[in-house]
């Protein structure tokens, strides 16, 4: 055959109140098949009440060698973080 | 009993159109399509399984599922034309699945208020089953009618193979009081049906010669092949457990 | 299967001596590689050898199983069947997706599976010639299989632990129903016991062979090790899968056809007799009883399908050249 069948990437929410997790590829023509294919391949036992599927191609991400500049910059701002802060106990729960 | 025979029908229709599809495992045109048959198989053959149990109680002699699936010649087998018909190409397989479920779809749905309990538990749970059957075979319909020229020629001649058999999917049969009318559902199955033809620009057949005789062990020949290979294993050890 | 996946794998490489220490210094310390990540060039290969063979493994398994669907000799048994092989599609679906985290495509992989240029598990080279083999190949080839398939959910390569963490939650059912449908021939009538044990004469030694050769004459083993594509060894697996499955025998009532086989008291232990190797190495030459076959009817699969998917891709253009005309 001429073209190759796109890749897609499937997310499912696994039930309602939890995010969309990502779980896997699935190939198809376009959005119709992907969803079913989705369905078809990844919910035969109730794993979930939803499904998003993008074309792996519309996926940008990060580079992973910039992942030290990216992501490292932050381990040192523990300030961020509420165990940064003394409160004394007496305040009570804050 | 009307109503066991008239289950026994039906049961028959599942059990064979769900055996044919099962034929696929393992062979589909990509490999998503490996794991959609087999999900549509496995829900015809569950329907199958409760309603062969229903008619089996209903029938009160103490046969069961396998009883009634595996002990049954083919002139006694009550299942339409249409489900028996082989798999031909994926076009013939796809279009076959969605002339039966765009009929069963109505047909749970008015089983819903059957006052027979089992019957109603059987719908409510197979009448979601044949809504994504329909969705799923008409899509593929759509997609081959309306895709390459040579696809749209193997659709085409599908229509062609597979329209007179659909005559048969409203004969009542044996009917009783607790099923829906057969024939009722002939203005919402046409109205699916047509609908998805214009979307994939297939024509609409005119007037055809129909085939029939299914419901009263009138087969073709196939279906005796079919269950020669399906009960060969059952036959050869009666009365064992498997 | 499994660790046959590294049978012939070159997994040589030629980065700089600081770059491999530094992968190696993230995979002792049990981090993951992702795809993106910079990977000496003999990991990426090896791992798509064996993610593919793994996968590959699972398509063609489909196959010796599916041969009975349209024969189970019960409704209940036509749904498990029907369900088990339909999900061996599924695992070989997500092996080729982690796969192609690795820039190789799944046509790809097709072709050279098709070509026979890529191997999968000798195992499905064999027929199944009675129902007892769906038992046998559901107790022994998935109980094998899972034996190599836990480990390998702690592989160093993100997307193959994911697909396998999946895989083996999802094989859980497979051994057990085929150990029950074993458990239900050995009860049975004497024909049914005759049927079980001539499934477990037939099984045995393709299943033990399924570890892949002996550590002593593995190649690779130990760069695989080092990288945690391959967690233990194969002699490791087999002795495993040996002293869980006897027992499993003996309350069958079969026997295990390996005059000698017998327990170590000391290290509590199953030992077993000679492996026939010539014949291993024939079927994974691709000389096995069933093997043109199997290809033979995957071919047929893919090209009666290429009608099928080239109408797909040209509804899926049509569809889009609808649609941008519309907005």
């Amino acid at each position: 055959m001429s073209g190759e069948i796109p890749l897609w990437e499937v997310f499912i929410r696994p039930r309602n109140g939890l995010a969309h997790k990502h779980v896997g590829s699935i190939h198809a023509a376009d959005e119709v098949m992907a969803l079913q294919a989705a369905r078809d391949v990844y919910t035969r036992r109730g794993e979930g009440t939803s499904i998003w599927v993008v074309p792996s191609a519309a996926i940008t991400a990060s580079d992973p060698d910039q992942a030290a500049e990216n992501f490292e910059p932050t381990a040192d701002k523990i300030y961020r973080h509420p165990t940064f802060y003394d409160i004394p106990e007496e305040v009570g729960h804050m | 009993m009307a109503l066991a025979d008239a289950l026994l029908e039906l049961a028959d229709d599942h059990l064979v159109l769900g055996h044919r599809v099962s034929e696929w495992c393992g062979h589909a045109p990509m490999l998503e399509e490996d794991l959609a048959m087999p999900n549509m198989a496995l829900d015809l053959i569950g329907t199958a399984r409760s309603l062969y149990s229903r008619a089996g109680e209903l029938e009160g002699k103490g046969r069961d599922e396998d009883d009634l699936a595996y002990f049954r010649g083919e002139r006694d087998y009550r299942n339409i034309l249409l489900v028996e018909r082989p798999n031909g190409d994926f076009a013939q397989t796809m279009l076959r699945q969605l002339y039966f479920a765009a009929f069963m779809e109505p047909y749970w749905t008015a089983a819903l208020e059957s006052p027979d309990e089992a019957v109603r538990g059987i719908a409510g749970k197979a009448v979601k089953e044949m809504a994504y059957h329909v969705r799923h075979a008409g899509e593929w319909v759509i997609r081959l009618g309306d895709g390459t020229e040579e696809s749209a020629r193997r659709m085409a001649e599908a229509v062609e193979e597979l329209h007179p058999y659909t005559g048969e999917l409203f004969d009542e049969g044996t009917g009783d009081a607790a099923l829906p009318s057969r024939a009722s559902m002939r203005d919402e199955w046409e109205a699916t049906l047509k609908n998805i033809f214009a979307q994939a620009l297939l024509d609409w057949p005119g007037e055809v010669v129909p085939m029939a005789g299914g419901r009263h062990g009138n087969h073709g020949e196939q279906l005796g092949h079919m269950l020669a290979e399906m009960q060969s294993l059952a036959r050869a050890h009666p009365g064992v457990t498997w | 299967m499994y660790s046959q996946g590294l049978i012939g794998a070159d997994s040589r490489t030629e980065e700089t001596p600081e770059f491999l220490e530094a992968f190696q210094r993230r995979i002792d310390a049990e981090e993951k590689i992702e795809p993106n990540d910079a990977m000496p060039e003999g990991y990426r290969r090896t791992l798509v050898r064996q993610i593919g063979q793994h996968a590959h493994s699972e398509i063609v398994g489909m196959l010796p199983e599916g041969n009975w669907i349209t024969r189970a000799p019960s409704l209940r048994r036509k749904a498990a069947l029907l369900a088990k092989v339909q999900d061996e599609g599924g695992h070989g679906l997500y092996l080729y997706s982690a796969a192609e985290t690795l820039g190789v495509s799944r046509e790809q992989m097709t072709e050279e599976l098709l070509s026979g240029k890529a191997k999968y598990s000798s195992i499905f080279n064999y027929p199944t010639l009675t129902w007892a083999d769906i038992g046998a190949i559901g107790w022994l080839v998935d109980g094998a299989a899972i034996m190599n398939q836990i480990p390998l959910c702690r592989c160093s390569y993100g997307p193959y632990a994911r697909a396998m963490i999946r895989v083996c939650k999802e094989e859980s059912f497979h051994q057990r129903q085929g150990y029950e449908l074993m458990m239900s021939l050995a009860k049975g009538s004497p024909e049914q016991k005759a049927m079980a044990q001539d499934a477990l004469n037939r099984w045995w030694w393709p299943s033990v062979m399924m570890f892949g050769p002996h550590d002593s004459a593995s190649q690779h083993s130990d760069q695989n090790m080092a990288w945690k594509i391959k967690r233990f060894s194969n002699d490791e697996l087999r002795q495993k899968f040996i002293t869980a499955t006897v027992p499993q025998a003996e309350y069958l009532g079969l026997t295990v056809p390996d005059p000698d086989l017998k327990f170590n008291e000391e290290t509590q232990l199953w030992e077993h007799g000679p492996i026939d190797w010539d014949e291993f190495w024939k079927v994974v030459k691709g000389h096995g009883p069933v093997s043109r076959d199997r290809i033979k009817a995957r071919r047929k699969a893919w090209d009666d399908g290429a009608w099928v998917r080239e109408a797909a891709l040209a509804h899926a253009e049509k569809r889009r050249a609808r649609k941008m005309a519309a907005e």
